[in-house]
């Protein structure tokens, strides 16, 4: 199956839950609304023409910092500021972050039968980040959402353990959001330094 | 570590009370082949569930990525499975290629397939000379360590570095293969192939080996698929995915290898898959090496080798400019393979993206230009914004990375689909029911990679 | 006690030739304890096996266990995870024990300047020797090994080792 015939299907079947979808660089993506995600997940495992056996990558991203990089100056003391050089130009835009929301889950699927991938991407509010686990349909899910939990704090509803999996338990705040600052250390043992 | 131990209030034999005992295996553990602790809960020797706890080597990969920018990220890159690393350059470096959408030239895939599959070669015989070493047999491991010294030694001469060596950038490679490559290659392989016929010759049909291997932390195909699992390990319970065939990337689908599949699903199949995949492997690197576009040649027409460049000052001030005009110089050790002439090979044309050779920099406003433009901080590459995933085949299974831009000259988000974090996973499931013995070469064969696993 | 009596006497013939002899006998044997987290492992294990044979400094045997070893080789980064872990296994070594800090992760913490590394293992126990390199040749290792060789050669027989140099405080 072809790119934009996945997405076709996707969205026939579920046209009221789909937000948007694109195939920017040849990926097929489908922006969904989270209330739905289980029932589309569960279509792309068993459905005969997609058998999406493969649930490859879940993660989530914080688009609270999107486009927002400031400027740096050339020397720290000159106060001039140094305009970045134009980007690499592109005929077929990406449309852009998904929603107005802070985050967005992303899975990744693949069917070794067919051999297509599709990637669902579910926004998440901050205050409301919860979504749906996608353990019943693939056991894989289980570390997947325990590692997204631990990296932005996003709840998982019907995951039996969620706790932390990559940083140790005493570990405050979630490290790969936005408005964690990369070098704040919070050692178990020793100086923070 | 805290022990249970069986209560017999009763003198009667069967009425004997037992209960189980938890046994805390790791983290600093020499049969774990990374860290990781695995806390079992055992009925005599069987493991009745087995919980594993991973993070110990958590460095923040994806945090850093965001830090630096696109080119910088290639160390961490090489960080990640450290035993191939030049698979997880290829990959991230290709992720970005993709998103900025321009492609390298063909050359320049012929030379990343090869030293990806050396890559995958050397860490092939990491893991099988790891896990044999661990259920006795010392003599595989150095024999198979001696194997991989001289594929290190063969990366070296291409790259400069044994381990670590930030080989590929976004746009090409650091430089192309030294002029004399094929021969010490043939060499290192044949090295490699004698080495691979004494572990079979010791191992494969060993009754001590196969009774711990076959028949031991077996998982079905569906299992393995459901849990994410991708790689030799799935290839070893019968299902045939391998990205290179079924999405290929590179030049995978010009060279013609086979992808050997098991049938059980226990650790002996997944061994021997390991084994002939590396043989595989130093098939695609010959038809590789024989099929490349020529690179161009760089000698001095008279006496037949390239000048260093002090000489060819030397000569110049001499006076003695005749013999040396129309040659081309090497610029600096370091910068062997990167020559002007060398260039077109090794590197996209695209100027925003890949920096202009050293002869360029410093010769003409242009390639300084260029370089500025590319080094400068906060200058660089800059994709336009959009999001990608791109998957190679590495090590252990299907290594993808997952890359979002907002048009700055870093990644906004970078994510590593680790190969070895869905096997670990499955991991509680496939030692329960075995006894703790069979935890070792299980362990062994799932080949944990901690830069992989934590990031 | 026996060790500060030792300090504080004039050196004699027969003690010296015994610091000597008991020095040279503990410099070549040395069982360590290869604390192998992350990439410097790969180099740790190419200087352990044949091509760059450590058997032949007689350190080819390491002891899988801290209370049997005498040096604990870091070798890898060190998560905050993993620090009490370390700190613990070095409680446990029998005195007199060295550390060797392998790879620069373990000297300083390499380029992982974030929220999981720990920034050098000094901070949390005394070093004798680093080993810079990301990761080191393994002629470096064994370098580094021969001066850890003479630091065991000169060290006095009770393993008093001299205090620590305070960590200068440029941050």
């Amino acid at each position: 199956m072809k790119t934009s015939p996945l997405i076709e299907s996707v969205t026939d079947r579920f046209p009221d839950v789909v937000l948007a979808s694109h195939t920017y660089r040849g990926d097929a993506t489908v922006v969904l609304g989270r209330k739905s995600l289980l029932k589309v997940a569960q279509f792309l495992k068993e459905d005969p023409a997609f058998e999406m056996n493969f649930l490859m990558d879940l993660t989530a991203v914080d688009y609270s910092a999107f486009g927002k990089r400031a400027t740096p100056a050339f020397f720290a003391s000159s106060g001039v500021a140094v305009k970045p050089s134009p980007q690499i130009p592109d005929e077929d835009p990406w449309p852009g972050p998904p929603a107005e929301s802070r985050f967005a889950v992303v899975y990744h699927f693949f069917s070794t039968a067919h051999k297509h991938r599709l990637r669902l991407v579910v926004p998440v509010e901050e205050g409301d980040a919860e979504v749906d686990s996608l353990i019943p349909l693939w056991p894989g899910a289980n570390w997947l959402e325990r590692e997204v939990w631990d990296m932005f704090g996003i709840n998982f509803t019907g995951h039996p353990d969620l706790k932390r999996i990559l940083m140790y338990q005493e570990f405050e705040g979630h490290p790969l959001r936005k408005d964690y600052p990369v070098n704040r250390r919070q050692p178990l043992i020793g100086p923070v330094n | 570590m805290p022990m249970e131990t069986t209560q017999t209030p009763q003198s009667d034999p069967a009425e004997l009370e037992s209960r189980d005992m938890m046994l805390n295996i790791g983290p600093a553990h020499p049969a774990m082949h990374g860290i990781v602790r695995i806390v079992t809960k055992l009925e005599g020797e069987q493991i009745q569930e087995a919980e594993v706890e991973i993070g110990y080597l958590h460095r923040g990969f994806e945090k850093m990525a965001e830090t630096v920018d696109y080119n910088g990220v290639i160390p961490y890159t090489d960080r990640l499975n450290y035993v191939s690393p030049l698979i997880n350059n290829m990959g991230y470096c290709m992720a970005v290629e993709k998103l900025l959408g321009i492609s390298v030239p063909e050359r320049c895939h012929y030379i990343r397939v090869i030293v990806s599959e050396i890559s995958r070669i050397s860490d092939h015989l990491t893991c099988v000379g790891a896990s044999a070493m661990e259920l006795g047999a010392f003599t595989v491991f150095l024999y198979m360590i001696k194997a991989r010294e001289y594929l290190w030694e063969l990366v070296e001469k291409v790259t400069g570095a044994r381990l670590t060596v930030s080989y590929c950038r976004v746009g090409g490679v650091k430089g192309d293969l030294p002029q004399d490559f094929a021969e010490p290659c043939a060499k290192a392989f044949e090295e490699t192939r004698k080495v691979l016929k004494e572990a079979d010759g010791l191992l494969t049909r060993n009754r001590l080996f196969a009774d711990r291997m076959i028949g031991t932390g077996v998982i079905s195909a569906e299992d393995a698929i459901s849990y994410g699992i991708t790689g030799p390990f799935l290839r070893g319970s019968g299902s045939d995915y391998d990205v290179r065939k079924d999405c290929p990337y590179a030049v995978y689908d010009r060279l013609p290898f086979d992808v050997p599949v098991g049938t059980h699903g226990d650790n002996m199949d997944r061994y021997l898959v390991r084994m002939e995949e590396m043989e595989q492997s130093m098939r695609i690197v010959e038809r590789a090496l024989a099929d490349m576009p020529p690179g161009p040649v760089l000698v001095n027409p008279e006496t037949g080798r390239p000048i260093p460049a002090a000489e060819m000052v030397d000569q110049a001030k001499m006076g003695n400019i005749v013999s040396i005009s129309g040659t081309s110089a090497v610029a600096c050790p370091t910068l062997e393979g990167a020559n002007h002439t060398q260039h077109p090979s090794i590197a996209t044309d695209e100027k925003r993206v890949f920096l202009p050779p050293k002869e360029d920099t410093y010769g003409n406003i242009e390639g300084l230009m260029q370089q500025f433009k590319l080094v400068m901080f906060d200058h660089g590459v800059r994709p336009p914004t959009g999001e990608v995933y791109f998957p190679v085949e590495g090590a252990n299974g299907e290594l993808g990375f997952y890359l979002v831009s907002d048009g700055a000259s870093g990644a906004y988000r970078l994510r590593v689909r680790p190969p070895c974090f869905a096997i670990m996973s499955a991991l509680s499931k496939l030692l329960t029911g075995d006894m703790i013995a069979d935890m070792i070469p299980t362990f062994g064969s799932v080949n944990m990679i901690g830069g992989e696993l934590d990031r | 006690m026996p060790g500060n009596d030792m300090q504080n006497e004039q050196p004699s013939y027969f003690t010296s030739r015994l610091d000597k002899a008991i020095g040279w006998a503990r410099k070549y044997s040395i069982f360590q304890y290869p604390f192998v987290t992350a990439c410097c492992g790969m180099e740790y294990m190419a200087t352990a096996c044949s091509h760059y044979d450590v058997d032949r400094f007689g350190a080819g045997l390491p002891r899988f266990s801290p209370r049997q070893a005498d040096v604990l080789f870091v070798v890898g980064t060190i998560s905050h995870k993993m620090a009490p872990v370390l700190k613990r296994i070095h409680d446990q070594m029998a005195e007199p024990n060295w550390v060797v800090a392998f790879g620069v992760c373990t000297c300083t913490g390499g380029f992982y300047d974030n929220y999981a590394t720990v920034m050098g293992i000094d901070t949390i126990m005394p070093v004798d020797v680093y080993i810079p390199g990301c990761p080191p040749r393994p002629e470096m290792v064994l370098d580094g090994l021969m001066k850890l060789q003479d630091k065991i050669q000169d060290q006095h027989t009770t393993g008093n080792r001299p205090a620590p140099e305070a960590r200068p405080d440029i941050l």
